[in-house]
């Protein structure tokens, strides 16, 4: 599985903000069928890499290739196009608009009057739950504001997938839920890869990461420390990538031991 | 129309799942109701209160005439109001309608005045609504651009339009309009025949558009409402529009200017819930950064909806003008400059953002207007009014706030 060609393949991507320097030549790939997990400590950088795929904070140096072609992603609008979509923690949906109108937001389909087209956005939106297996949703027009963690959770997935999507990135799906949401969860992304979907998950759960992950990277402010097969390495081999991984530049700073 | 807000069920109630009964529709509104999803509900029984209370002082109040008065009044706060819903959706506020009112009702008086230069009245009009594109156009671009909070922009907007009110009149105190069209939307009638006439088509078409929008979802396999409740709904507006026709007509008729309110009613009432940019309104107001995140653009969305606030409180000034038959240097100031804010928030529109329809508006200035028409019935200070339409907005906010938490409370939010 995790031979097969990346669907997305970044090279030594760099990003500052002002005296920040955020990312230092980043590399990172992710191939279709595979749920990569993306792990570090707080201010790794994760973050900052998923904006950069999602283009909300294009990178300044370096190279994206989408399915082995460069491309260049200045916007959501861009990173769309493409078929990435990114399911933001706590950012993903619009509490007073219901799950149809969320699913669709920025996308919705026009009749020939130039009118939304409710009815057929409702369908889709309802198909793609149920293909999904999100059965918990009571009705499609109620609002996001009355669901549970997971059931947003699930929402914001099933928007992200509606559209033909190739990769899914998934920002700490499951910080803020309980056991049985994180399995509902958890469920899902599996669905995804077993859909044929490249899936990146970015977590500080451990337990998240070798649940579903078939690889890791670890990123150590702002660089790249290790990749890891998630079948040949432990979850404390992982903690102290993200804790005391080499890096190969730190300004003013000796290197650091090497794990 | 705006009648047909009373007649439906209450929006946003609990969505049935399956096919429905009429009984589990009446349930589902009812736990709604319970759950703290009021609705119109309690602006509608506070609309009865007002009129029942007024009239017991004064048996004026419940006439005909009155009651054609009563449109008219409200007609500017209306107007106006229908562009603050928009603001409001967004989070934001605009202060400045008032005077941008004013500017507009000048501007429409000093280009008819009869020295030579008069335009006609549509030019006139066209020319005052595109000055208040353009001033809320500009208010957007300081707002979005420059990143000055809309409190800021519109509070100098509601100093410094007031001080174009004051100097396009300059010298002369009041400018009387004399422009038969103008003047005569506020001040003439449909023929009765051709109320009827009017009403019968506008329940016709809803009746279409209700029956279409149910067979094109079954067709869809989605969830329907009882059938009964479209016949419900289409008699209710049938019912209310009678009601509305044959009182005005017992007096002078319908007013031009009702019909006005009503195809800016659906216009926008439409464009809110049946376009993009309606849709972007409310995703802006009720999580800007999910918005932004799913590629609308957000600035766009803002300064199209200072334009539209703005546009629309120039032909407010318009209709007012056309009711007083003259601007003076007063023009946009005293009620006009708080009413249409005041009106969609006692109509249910949050000041949060992301929660309020069009017919806020319309409701809301209907209580205002019925409650100054009334003192002013019994001959009440505008002291007194303005305490009491203070208390007024208070106790429409607090309504609100406590079902709002009631709604919280029982997960629905």
């Amino acid at each position: 599985m995790t031979d097969s060609h990346p669907v997305l393949e970044l090279r030594g991507i760099s990003k500052r903000f002002g005296a920040v320097q955020a990312l230092y030549q980043v590399d990172f790939r992710v191939a279709a069928g595979e749920v990569m997990a993306l792990v570090g400590d707080n201010g790794a950088g994760k973050s900052t890499l998923i904006k950069c795929i999602a283009g909300i904070h294009p990178a300044d140096e370096g190279e994206v290739l989408f399915e082995g072609s460069p491309v260049h992603i200045h916007g959501p609008k861009d990173a769309a196009r493409l078929g990435i979509e990114v399911v933001y923690q706590d950012l993903a949906l619009a509490d007073n608009l219901d799950v149809v109108q969320n699913m669709f937001l920025g996308r919705e389909e026009l009749d020939s009057f130039h009118r939304l087209d409710e009815v057929d956005m409702e369908r889709r939106a309802s198909k793609t739950l149920s293909d999904l297996s999100v059965t918990t949703i009571r009705s499609v027009r109620q609002t996001v504001a009355g669901l549970s963690g997971g059931q947003r959770q699930s929402v914001a997935v099933a928007k992200a997938v509606m559209w033909n999507s190739k990769l899914v990135i998934l920002d700490e799906p499951t910080a803020a839920l309980g056991v049985a949401q994180t399995r509902q969860v958890l469920d899902l992304v599996k669905r995804l890869a077993d859909q044929g979907l490249a899936v990146v998950i970015v977590t500080h759960n451990m337990h998240d990461v070798f649940e579903v992950a078939n690889r890791i990277t670890v990123l150590r402010l702002g660089q790249n420390v290790a990749e890891f097969e998630t079948k040949d390495v432990t979850q404390a081999k992982v903690v102290e990538a993200i804790t005391a991984g080499s890096l190969s530049k730190v300004p003013g700073q000796a290197d650091e031991v090497v794990v | 129309m705006s009648t047909a807000a009373g007649a439906e069920p209450t929006p946003g109630a609990a969505v049935a799942h399956e096919r429905t009964s009429v009984a589990d529709a009446a349930r589902g509104w009812w736990q709604g109701v319970r759950a703290g999803d009021l609705g119109s509900l309690p602006i509608i029984v506070g609309l009865i209160i007002i009129a029942i209370v007024f009239q017991s002082q004064n048996s004026n109040y419940l006439t005909s005439g009155n009651f054609v008065n009563l449109i008219v009044q409200a007609a500017a706060y209306m107007t106006i109001g229908m562009g603050v819903v928009f603001v409001l959706l967004l989070g934001e506020i605009d202060l400045s309608v008032g005077f941008v009112s004013g500017v507009a009702g000048v501007m429409t008086a000093l280009l008819l005045l009869d020295d030579g230069n008069a335009i006609g009245a549509i030019p006139a009009i066209i020319i005052a609504v595109a000055a208040g594109l353009a001033i809320g156009t500009f208010h957007g671009l300081l707002i979005t651009k420059v990143g000055i909070p809309s409190f800021v922009v519109t509070l100098a907007g509601l100093l410094g339009w007031q001080g174009v009110v004051l100097l396009l009149i300059g010298d002369r105190g009041t400018v009387t309009l004399q422009d038969a069209t103008v003047v005569g939307f506020a001040n003439d009638f449909l023929p009765a025949a051709t109320s009827w006439i009017v009403l019968l088509a506008c329940v016709g078409v809803y009746a279409v558009t209700q029956i279409s929008a149910r067979m094109s979802r079954k067709k869809a396999g989605l969830p329907t409402e009882p059938d009964v409740l479209i016949l419900v709904r289409v008699l209710g507006l049938l019912l209310i529009g009678a009601i509305i026709v044959a009182v005005a007509n017992d007096d002078r008729g319908i007013p031009y200017v009702f019909v006005v309110l009503a195809v800016l009613y659906l216009f926008w009432t439409f464009v809110l819930a049946r376009t993009r940019f309606g849709r972007y309104v409310y995703a802006v107001g009720g999580n800007q950064e999910a918005a932004r995140r799913a590629g609308v653009n957000v600035d766009r969305v803002k300064i199209v909806v200072f334009a539209i606030c703005s546009a629309m409180a120039a032909l407010g000034g318009i209709i007012l003008a056309s009711r007083l038959r003259s601007v003076d240097t007063g023009a946009g100031g005293g009620q006009v400059l708080l009413y249409p804010i005041a009106a969609p928030v006692i109509g249910g529109t949050s000041l949060f953002g992301g929660r309020g329809h069009i017919k806020s508006a319309v409701l809301g200035a209907l209580v205002i207007a019925s409650i100054d028409n009334g003192l002013g019935l019994l001959g009440l200070s505008s002291g007194t009014k303005f305490v009491i339409t203070g208390l007024v907005l208070l106790l429409a906010v607090t309504v609100d706030s406590l079902s709002r938490r009631r709604q919280a409370a029982t997960g629905r939010a």
